[in-house]
C-alpha cells in the first residue's frame, strides 16, 4: 500500500487530468446507465396506451445518451490514457537519469537485463495501473452500486438474486487470477531458460559443432520445449475450464431473471420494460466483472513493479560530489597515491597500501596477474570508486573535493571493454565531445590509427556500428575508444589493455601513435605488451592488491623477480616490427 | 513480399532485417506462406476439429439467446392473459439449455484451441532449432544470434496465434454476423432492412479507423523500440559515458525519445478513443430505430414487444463480431510477415552437408594433410592459398603468424567448419568431406581461446565432452586438466552453477574447465587456439602443464602466440598472408634469420633459452 501511495506522488502533478478524467468516466457511467431506462420506458410505452409521439421522443433520448455516453466515455479513456503515459514518461526518465549517475559499484552488481526488465516491463505495469486500473476498479465498483440502487428500487428480491450472484462470479474471477498468476510466471521463466538455451547453442556454435553435439543440443531444447509444453497445456486446461465456466456464470442470471421475473410480472409486480432493464444491465456488467480478475492482478504487479523501481530510485550513488566542491583546472597532472586501500563491498582489500607518485608526462605501465588490482587503480583516478582508505591526489588535490565533471574531463580513460553505441563511427568518436567539428574528429582518429580504416569504409566517418552496424574488430573497437578519449583531450591518459592482448596489428599501430598520444599527458597503460613497457618510465608490479615491484624494465629484469617470470610467461610476443599486417582480414568475418 | 524470401536462400543466407518497420506488416493473404503454414494443422486437426465445434455451439448460443428472451416475453405476455405457466417454464429451460450450450462450446474452443496452439508452437520451435543445427557456421557469422532469436521466439508466436485461433476467429466472427442478420430478417423483414443499414456503417468506421490505428500502432512500436534501445545503451554503455561526462546530454536525448513515445502513445490512445462514440453513436441510433419503427409496429399490432427486446438486444450484438474482423486484419497481417520470416529461415540450405555416400571415420585418427588448400570466407578475398602441409601421427605442429596471417582459417577447415575452395583437407587419408561431420568431429578436440561454458553445473560443462561419462571420469577429467583443485574449494563443488547467472569462474579456471572437458573427450587430434588473454599466473602455469599432458601421444595442430609453446612444438609452420613461407624447428628457424626470427628472435636472448 505505502508502494502505491508512493507511486501516486508521480500523478499528484497531473491530478486536475486525473479528476477530469474521473468526471468523464462518472458522466459516461451516468448516461450508460441511462439508455436501459430508457428502453424500459419505450417497452412500456407500447405496451401501454402509448403514441408514436412518445416514440419519438425516446428514440431521439437514446441517441443522445449514447452520444454522450460515447463523449464522455472518449475524454474518459483519452484523459487517463494520458495520465498514465505521462507518468510512464516521468518515471522512465527519473529511472534513466539515477542509472545515468549511479557509480559503477551499483552497476557491477546489477545485470543489464534485469535493470532493463524494471525499465520496461515494471514501469509498463504501473502504466497500466493508472490507465485503466485506478478509474477502471472505481467504474466497476459504482457500476455495481448504481446498477444495484436501480434494481433493488425495482424489485429487491430479484436484484438480490442477480447482483448477488454477479458478486460471487466477480470473487471468482480474482480468485482465478490469483490461481493462475503463479503458473504463468511459472511459464515465463520456462520460457526465459528455453530461450537461454537457444541464446547459448547460437553463441556457443563452435563449441557445439566441434563436439559434433547438434543432436544432444536438439534433444536439450526440445526437452526444455516440451517440459515448457507441458506447463502451457497445464495453463491452457485451468483457463479453458475457469473462462467458460465464468461466462456460464456470468449468463446463468438470465434464466434466472426470465423465471422468476417472469412470475412477478405475471403477478403483475413488475412491467414487462423493467424486467428487460434487469436483462440489459446484466450484459452491462457481465464484462466488468470478468475484468475484475484482469484488474486485480494489474494491482499486484503494479506493486511488485512499482518496488523494484523505487528501489533504484532511493538508491544512493557510492560516488557523491562534495558540497562545495572546486573546480580543477589548470592540470599539471602529477598524480600519487597515499596508502591507499580499496575494496569493493566489505570482501577482502583488493588494494593494500599503495602508495606511488608520478610527474607530469610520465608513461606508467602497470603489470600483474588477473585480479592483481591493475584495473582497480585505473578506476580509482578518474573516481569511478571511491577509496576506502588512504587519499588520491592530482596536483596535491585530492579527487573527492573537485567535481566530477571536471575531475573526468581531465582523466581519459580507455577502458577493456570497448563499448560502441548505435551510432555513426563520427557519432561514437565525437561522444564525450558533441561539439567538435569534424576537423577535430578526423585528427583524433588519425592519432589514434583509425583514420585509414574509416576511409577505407564506402561511407566514411557516416558509418553505422554497434548492434545493428557494421562489426569491428576488436582492435578497431579498441582504436575507436582511444580516438574517443584522445577528443576530450585529457591532461591524464589511463589505457586499461589487459585483456585485448588477440590483435597484433592494433598493437602495432598504436605502438606507432604511442609517442604521439603520450606526448605532454601524464599515461598510465595496463599492458602486457612488451615494447610499450619497455619505454615506460616507471613499471608497478601488482600482486594480490600490492605493489610488489617498481622499476624500469631493465631494473626489474635485472632483480629476477615476479616480473621477470611474468614476462617468461605471459607477455605477448604477437608483435612484429615489420610493416602492419594485412588490414582487410581484420575482420574477415564480418 | 515473395522478393525477401524468394532471394537468398543460398548457404549463408543472411536474413534481411527484422526491424524495418513495414516488414512488421505482411498482406492479409500471402500464398505462398499460408500454403505452407497450413501443412502444420495436418497433425492437430481433430483438436482444430473439436475446438471449431466448441466455437459452433458458441455462437449459435450467442445468436439463440437474444431470440429466446424475446420469445420468453411474449410467453410472459400471453401467461398474463391466460396465466398458464407452463409456456415460460419450457422457454426457461431452453434458455438454460442454450446457456449451457455456450458453456460447453467455449469450454471445447478454449480449450482445444489452445492445445492446437501450443502444439503448434512446439513444433515450429523444435524444428526450427533442429534447423539451426544443421546449419553452417558462416550462417552464424552473418547472422546475429538476436536477430535469429527473434525468430525462433517471437514470430513463432505470433502465426501460433494465427494459426490456432486466428483465422477460425474470422471465419466465425462473419458467420455470426451472417447469422444475427438472418434471425433478424426472419423475425421482421422490414425492421431487420432498417436496423441492418447500422452494420455497413460500423464496418466502414471501423476499418477506416483500423487502417489510422494500425499506423499509430506501428508508430508506438517503433517508439517503445527506440526508447529501450537507449535505455539499454544507456545501461550498457554507462562507464565510457560517466568517464567522458556525458550524463547530461543523454538524459537529454532520452527525454527525446522518451517523449516521441509519449506522443505517439497519445496519438494512438486518442484514435483508440475515438472508438467509443462512434459506436456508441451507431448503437444508440441501431436502438433508437428499432425504438421507434418498431415501436411504431407493436402499436400498430404488426409486432409483438417480444421481438422488439430481442432486437434490441442483436443491435448491442453488432459490435463485437465487427471489432474483432477488424482486430484479426492486423493480426493476420502481422502473422504473414513473422510466417514469412520463419520460412525464410527453414528454407536456408546449410551450406556443409554430409555427402549422400559419407562413411564414418574410424577412430582413432591420426594424420592430417593439406594438400594445395586455398579458402576464404568471402568470394575473391583468399585467405589461404595453395597450403600444403602433413602433420604426421603424434606430431606437434605449431602455427604462427600475425593477425590475418590465415591460422585460424587452417585450424577451421580440419573440422570442417569451411568449405575449401580448392585443394582438398584429408584425415587418415580421408577427404574431411567425403566423411561424415560427426565422425570427424568426434575425432578432433578443439580448444579455443574464448572458453564457452553452457549455464548448468561444472559437472556438466565438463561432461558436455562425452556424454556417456561417469562422475569419476568427469572428476578424473578435472585432475588431468588441474581443474579439480579450485572446483573442490568452491562451496558446491562440481554442482556449482556456471554460465549466464553463475559468472563466479575466472577467465583462467574456464580454461580450465574447458580443458578437462576436451580431456573427457579424449581426441585422438588436438586443435589448440592458444589463449593469449591473461589469465592469472598460477592458473596459467597449470594450464601449461595440463595442455602439455593433453597433447602427449596426440596429433595437435596448435595456434601458438608464445616462445614457450613454439620451442616445444616438432615443427613450427609460419605463415604470412596466407601461404606458408617457413617450416622447421625453433633452432632452424632462428638460424634463418626470417620471419620467424623477427618475432621470436628478439625473446631469445641467451639469458632466455629455455
Amino acid at each position: 500500500m505505502t508502494i502505491l501511495l508512493r507511486l501516486l506522488t508521480f500523478v499528484r502533478r497531473y491530478w486536475w487530468l486525473l479528476l477530469l478524467a474521473f468526471i468523464c468516466m462518472m458522466a459516461s457511467t451516468a448516461f450508460v446507465l441511462i439508455i436501459p431506462l430508457l428502453i424500459s420506458r419505450s417497452i412500456d410505452t407500447v405496451l401501454g396506451d402509448g403514441q408514436t409521439r412518445d416514440l419519438i421522443w425516446l428514440a431521439i433520448a437514446v441517441v443522445a445518451a449514447g452520444a454522450l455516453r460515447g463523449l464522455s466515455a472518449f475524454g474518459n479513456s483519452y484523459l487517463s490514457e494520458v495520465v498514465s503515459q505521462r507518468t510512464a514518461y516521468d518515471i522512465r526518465n527519473a529511472l534513466y537519469d539515477k542509472l545515468q549517475r549511479l557509480s559503477f559499484a551499483f552497476h557491477d552488481q546489477a545485470q543489464t537485463g534485469e535493470l532493463m526488465s524494471r525499465g520496461t516491463s515494471d514501469v509498463e505495469a504501473i502504466r497500466m495501473f493508472f490507465g485503466r486500473g485506478l478509474l477502471g476498479l472505481l467504474q466497476i465498483g459504482i457500476l455495481f452500486i448504481a446498477i444495484s440502487i436501480i434494481l433493488v428500487r425495482l424489485n429487491w428480491p430479484l436484484a438480490l438474486l442477480t447482483m448477488g450472484f454477479l458478486a460471487a462470479v466477480g470473487w471468482r474471477a480474482v480468485v482465478v487470477a490469483r490461481l493462475l498468476r503463479p503458473i504463468w510466471l511459472h511459464i515465463q521463466q520456462l520460457m526465459a531458460k528455453l530461450g537461454t538455451i537457444l541464446e547459448e547453442n547460437l553463441t556457443g556454435v563452435r563449441t557445439v559443432r566441434s563436439f559434433a553435439h547438434e543432436q544432444e543440443e536438439s534433444r536439450k531444447f526440445s526437452h526444455q520445449a516440451e517440459v515448457l509444453y507441458d506447463k502451457h497445456m497445464l495453463a491452457t486446461r485451468k483457463r479453458a475450464f475457469n473462462i467458460s465456466l465464468m461466462v456460464f456464470l456470468v449468463t446463468i442470471p438470465i434464466a434466472l431473471i426470465l423465471w422468476y421475473g417472469g412470475r412477478e410480472v405475471i403477478a403483475g409486480n413488475l412491467t414487462l420494460g423493467e424486467l428487460t432493464q434487469f436483462v440489459f444491465y446484466l450484459t452491462m456488467m457481465s464484462m466488468p466483472v470478468r475484468r475484475l480478475g484482469f484488474i486485480t492482478n494489474i494491482v499486484t504487479r503494479t506493486i511488485s513493479g512499482g518496488q523494484r523501481i523505487l528501489e533504484i530510485l532511493d538508491t544512493e550513488s557510492a560516488v557523491k560530489e562534495k558540497p562545495g566542491a572546486i573546480e580543477l583546472d589548470g592540470v599539471n597532472a602529477a598524480v600519487s597515491f597515499e596508502n591507499v586501500t580499496f575494496s569493493y563491498d566489505s570482501t577482502a582489500p583488493v588494494l593494500k597500501n599503495v602508495t606511488f607518485s608520478v610527474q607530469q608526462g610520465e608513461l606508467v605501465a602497470l603489470v600483474g596477474s588477473l585480479g592483481s588490482g591493475k584495473s582497480t587503480i585505473a578506476h580509482l583516478i578518474p573516481r569511478f570508486y571511491d577509496v576506502s582508505g588512504g587519499r588520491i591526489t592530482i596536483d596535491g588535490i585530492d579527487v573527492r573535493d573537485v567535481t566530477l565533471d571536471s575531475l573526468r574531463r581531465n582523466v581519459g580513460i580507455v577502458q577493456q571493454d570497448t563499448f560502441l553505441f548505435s551510432a555513426t563511427i563520427r557519432d561514437n568518436i565525437a561522444y564525450g565531445a558533441v561539439d567538435a567539428d569534424m576537423e577535430q574528429v578526423v585528427a583524433a582518429a588519425k592519432a589514434a590509427q583509425l583514420h585509414d580504416f574509416v576511409a577505407s569504409l564506402s561511407a566514411g566517418y557516416e558509418t553505422w556500428v554497434g548492434e545493428r552496424g557494421v562489426t569491428l574488430s576488436g582492435g578497431q573497437k579498441q582504436r575507436l575508444a582511444i580516438a574517443r578519449t584522445l577528443l576530450i583531450n585529457p591532461r591524464i591518459l589511463i589505457m586499461d589493455d589487459s585483456t585485448s592482448s588477440v590483435d597484433a596489428g592494433t598493437e602495432h599501430l598504436i605502438r606507432r601513435a604511442l609517442g604521439e598520444l603520450i606526448k605532454g599527458r601524464t599515461t598510465f597503460i595496463i599492458t602486457h605488451r612488451l615494447p610499450i613497457i619497455r619505454n615506460a618510465d616507471l613499471i608497478l608490479v601488482l600482486e594480490e592488491g600490492e605493489v610488489v615491484e617498481r622499476g624500469t624494465h631493465n631494473d626489474l629484469m635485472a632483480r629476477d623477480g615476479l616480473y621477470r617470470q611474468i614476462y617468461e610467461s605471459q607477455l605477448s610476443v604477437a608483435d612484429i616490427s615489420g610493416e602492419e599486417g594485412p588490414e582487410a582480414n581484420d575482420n574477415q568475418v564480418m | 513480399m515473395s522478393a525477401h524470401h524468394g532471394s537468398g536462400q543460398h548457404g549463408g543466407g543472411q536474413l534481411p532485417s527484422t526491424f524495418d518497420a513495414d516488414k512488421v506488416m505482411g498482406n492479409v493473404y500471402d500464398s505462398a506462406v499460408v500454403r505452407r503454414l497450413i501443412k502444420y494443422l495436418g497433425p492437430v486437426r481433430s483438436d482444430l476439429g473439436l475446438g471449431a465445434a466448441g466455437m459452433v455451439m458458441r455462437s449459435v448460443s450467442t445468436v439463440a439467446l437474444p431470440l429466446l428472451v424475446g420469445i420468453a416475453f411474449e410467453r410472459i405476455l400471453s401467461a398474463v392473459q391466460t396465466g398458464d405457466l407452463s409456456g415460460l417454464n419450457t422457454i426457461v429451460l431452453i434458455v438454460l439449455g442454450v446457456i449451457v450450450l455456450g458453456w460447453g462450446g467455449r469450454y471445447l474452443e478454449e480449450l482445444f484451441l489452445g492445445y492446437v496452439g501450443q502444439k503448434i508452437l512446439y513444433r515450429v520451435r523444435t524444428q526450427m532449432f533442429d534447423h539451426l543445427q544443421r546449419l553452417s557456421l558462416r550462417f552464424f557469422d552473418q547472422n546475429k544470434v538476436g536477430r535469429i532469436m527473434s525468430r525462433v521466439q517471437n514470430d513463432v508466436q505470433q502465426i501460433q496465434e494465427l494459426l490456432a485461433s486466428g483465422m477460425l476467429n474470422v471465419v466465425f466472427s462473419a458467420l455470426t454476423l451472417v447469422a444475427i442478420a438472418v434471425v433478424m430478417l426472419v423475425m421482421n423483414t422490414h425492421l431487420a432492412l432498417l436496423t441492418l443499414t447500422v452494420v455497413p456503417a460500423l464496418a466502414a468506421v471501423t476499418f477506416i479507423w483500423q487502417r489510422y490505428a494500425r499506423q499509430a500502432f506501428i508508430k508506438v512500436r517503433r517508439a517503445i523500440a527506440t526508447v529501450n534501445a537507449q535505455l539499454q545503451e544507456g545501461i550498457a554503455g554507462v562507464r565510457v559515458t560517466q568517464s567522458l561526462t556525458r550524463e547530461e546530454i543523454n538524459s537529454e536525448q532520452f527525454d527525446n525519445v522518451n517523449r516521441e513515445h509519449y506522443s505517439a502513445n497519445v496519438r494512438a490512445a486518442r484514435l483508440q478513443a475515438v472508438m467509443w462514440p462512434m459506436v456508441e453513436i451507431l448503437t444508440a441510433l441501431g436502438t433508437a430505430l428499432v425504438i421507434y419503427f418498431g415501436g411504431r409496429q407493436v402499436l400498430a399490432g404488426e409486432m409483438t414487444a417480444g421481438i422488439l427486446v430481442a432486437f434490441m438486444l442483436y443491435v448491442r450484438r453488432f459490435f463485437e463480431p465487427v471489432l474483432e474482423l477488424a482486430m484479426e486484419y492486423v493480426e493476420i497481417q502481422r502473422a504473414m510477415a513473422s510466417g514469412a520470416r520463419i520460412i525464410e529461415l527453414l528454407d536456408v540450405e546449410p551450406e556443409i552437408a554430409d555427402a549422400p555416400q559419407a562413411i564414418e571415420l574410424q577412430a582413432p585418427a591420426k594424420e592430417i594433410k593439406f594438400r594445395g588448400v586455398s579458402f576464404g570466407y568471402t568470394p575473391g578475398l583468399e585467405v589461404l592459398q595453395d597450403i600444403a602441409l602433413t602433420v604426421d601421427p603424434g606430431e606437434t605442429v605449431a602455427i604462427v603468424g600475425r593477425t590475418g596471417a590465415g591460422k585460424s582459417s587452417l585450424a577451421n577447415l580440419i573440422t570442417r567448419f569451411y568449405e575449401v575452395n580448392s585443394g582438398e583437407v584429408t584425415v587418415d587419408g580421408y577427404n574431411v568431406n567425403s566423411v561424415t561431420q560427426q565422425s570427424l568431429r568426434r575425432q578432433i578436440g578443439v580448444v579455443t581461446q574464448d572458453p564457452f561454458l553452457f549455464s548448468g553445473s561444472i559437472e556438466d560443462n565438463i561432461r558436455y565432452g562425452r556424454l556417456e561419462a561417469s562422475r569419476e571420469e568427469v572428476i578424473e577429467a578435472a585432475k588431468k586438466s588441474h581443474a579439480h583443485d579450485f572446483i573442490v574449494r568452491l562451496q558446491r563443488g562440481y554442482d556449482t552453477q556456471v554460465g549466464e547467472r553463475g559468472e563466479n569462474l575466472s577467465a583462467g579456471q574456464r580454461q580450465l574447465v574447458c580443458l578437462a572437458r576436451a580431456i573427457l573427450a579424449n581426441p585422438p587430434i588436438l586443435v589448440l587456439d592458444e589463449a593469449t588473454s591473461n589469465v592469472d599466473t598460477n592458473a596459467e602455469r597449470l594450464m601449461q602443464k595440463s595442455l602439455r599432458r593433453l597433447m602427449k601421444g596426440r596429433t595437435c595442430l596448435i595456434i601458438a602466440h608464445r616462445l614457450s609453446t613454439v620451442t616445444h612444438a616438432d615443427r613450427i609452420v609460419v605463415l604470412e598472408q596466407g601461404r606458408i613461407v617457413e617450416t622447421g624447428t625453433h633452432r632452424e628457424l632462428l638460424a634463418r634469420k626470417g620471419l620467424y626470427h623477427q618475432m621470436f628472435g628478439a625473446l631469445s636472448a641467451p639469458d632466455l633459452s629455455l
